[in-house]
């Protein structure tokens, strides 16, 4: 399966299921189009009629072209065939370790943020906070489902997880204990609306915590509209030093400042540009997900001025670099010479399996936005996974879970979606939430760009 | 003339044979670097 498209005066042709990613001239890329449906001599007089008034589009040339296409697709690097759909259930059936949890630690929250998918941290419950002994057990069992693997990662959610802070402090310490008896590594994070951070916050978490988000919507009236406090102000100018000394004594490193857009600001690249003028430099800005009927809530009449933005934003950040102040964005990080393998690709984020949320009082879900919807709870800590039906129904979530997904070139990227986006969106796991298939490719074809400007420009 | 450039990229096709240790962080999922040592 290839894919091809133009963006900002490129033309980029890239090979799904290789990963190949190629920058080509409008010959090529023309060729390439045809060149599963025409013979090489149908090739020729198409592009020599098309190219007619280009001295450089001889005969010879396009043969010669046609022929560097083949070799490419003879080194695998172009056409090549999709053969790994039975290694994605070969995969997840094979697996049943457990590497990841979201610890719910606090079911409530000192914010009252009008688009939280967790109604204001209580999660369609009570308010409730996690015990040590519950937070114990939690990864107790962490370790105890984790088989071989070493790499165990846990993050502090919420609500806001601040809220029972001696009690990470106290799981952290317990969690530092265990590594060296049972051969384990913690990679710990939290997010946080930034209430309460102080010196002791920013100081155990500089020096435990592997990766910080934190939570910001951008320009001062874009973040106080919808982030407000309990008794209705903007929490704006409450968090911004906070985030501001905790990044500056962080190093500028390991955390992201993650802010969600909605309709009240399609023009979102301007609250990404105001966090990274800020000194800001590791960055995340994500569409919001809700009920249609919200007046926030992102529309069809939306989509091309944000198609527009992102392309903005894309510009603007090889623009940036060039001129020595960059920033990152979160879903421009592409590591095409590192990054994970197919397996990983095509089985995506392994909620429900590998990875669970799990409530204050040791209950387990399969992710953090399933929490509070009983007919998904998987058991509890102490017995396990009970409901081994929904399991498998996660279990069968991958890049070919839907037609739609295996026909499209940007499932070694996405890995099948987002379940909870998709339960949201259809009422289903396996449904298609097409908004966020749409922003997802969107920004998929941006990162690319960006790095095919890279390699250009080296 | 130099009509295609490829850029390098880690080949899939290849990381059938190694990948899969699952020792990556949890997942954006095509952002985070492979982590086996195998490679």
């Amino acid at each position: 399966m290839v894919h091809q498209y133009k963006l900002n005066g490129y033309n980029i042709v890239l090979d799904t299921c290789s990963g190949s990613v190629h920058v080509v001239d409008e010959v090529a890329y023309e060729i390439i189009q045809m060149f599963e449906s025409h013979d090489k001599d149908e090739i020729v007089k198409e592009i020599l009629a098309k190219f007619a008034d280009r001295a450089d589009v001889t005969e010879e040339e396009v043969y010669l072209c046609i022929e560097d296409i083949q070799t490419l697709a003879n080194q695998g690097k172009l056409f090549t065939k999709d053969e790994y759909e039975n290694l994605a259930i070969d995969f997840k059936n094979k697996s049943n370790v457990v590497k990841a949890l979201c610890l719910h630690v606090a079911h409530t929250c000192n914010l009252n943020c009008s688009y939280c998918f967790a109604s204001q941290g209580k999660y369609q419950g009570e308010h409730a906070l996690m015990s040590f002994e519950v937070g114990k057990q939690a990864l107790d069992f962490l370790i105890a489902h984790s088989g071989s693997r070493v790499n165990l990662e846990v993050d502090f959610f919420g609500g806001e997880p601040l809220m029972d802070w001696d009690v990470i402090k106290q799981l952290v310490a317990y969690a530092r204990e265990q590594e060296p008896i049972h051969n384990k590594k913690f990679r710990f994070t939290l997010t946080t609306n930034g209430v309460l951070i102080n010196d002791d916050v920013i100081d155990f978490a500089n020096k435990e915590m592997h990766n910080v988000v934190l939570s910001l919507d951008g320009r001062k009236e874009v973040h106080d509209h919808l982030r407000k406090t309990i008794t209705g102000e903007g929490s704006y100018d409450l968090i911004l030093p906070k985030f501001k000394e905790f990044v500056e004594r962080r190093g500028q490193k390991g955390y992201y400042m993650r802010g969600t857009f909605t309709h009240n600001n399609v023009d979102f690249t301007n609250d990404i540009f105001h966090m990274a003028d800020m000194g800001f430099t590791e960055l995340s800005m994500e569409p919001v997900v809700c009920d249609p009927s919200d007046p926030y809530a992102l529309t069809e009449e939306d989509l091309p001025k944000l198609f527009e933005q992102y392309e903005i934003l894309a510009k603007e950040m090889i623009r940036r670099k060039k001129a020595g102040n960059g920033f990152e964005f979160y879903h421009y990080m592409l590591d095409l010479t590192n990054g994970p393998c197919v397996y990983k690709r095509i089985t995506g984020c392994g909620s429900g399996t590998e990875y669970m949320a799990v409530t204050p009082w040791g209950e387990l879900f399969p992710c953090h936005q399933f929490v509070g919807d009983e007919k998904y709870s998987l058991g509890n800590i102490w017995d396990g996974v009970k409901n081994t039906e929904i399991q498998d129904e996660f279990r069968h979530c991958n890049a070919y879970a839907r037609q739609e997904c295996r026909d499209c070139w940007a499932k070694m990227y996405c890995s099948g979606g987002c379940a909870a986006n998709s339960y949201h969106a259809s009422g289903s796991i396996q449904g298609i939430y097409e908004y966020g298939c749409k922003l997802f490719k969107k920004r998929m074809e941006c990162a690319i760009m960006m790095k095919v400007a890279e390699n250009v420009e080296d | 003339m130099e009509r295609i450039k490829t850029i390098e990229t880690r080949d899939l096709k290849k990381s059938v044979a190694v990948g899969g240790c699952g020792e990556c962080q949890t997942s954006g999922v095509a952002n985070q670097p492979c982590e086996s040592k195998q490679k």
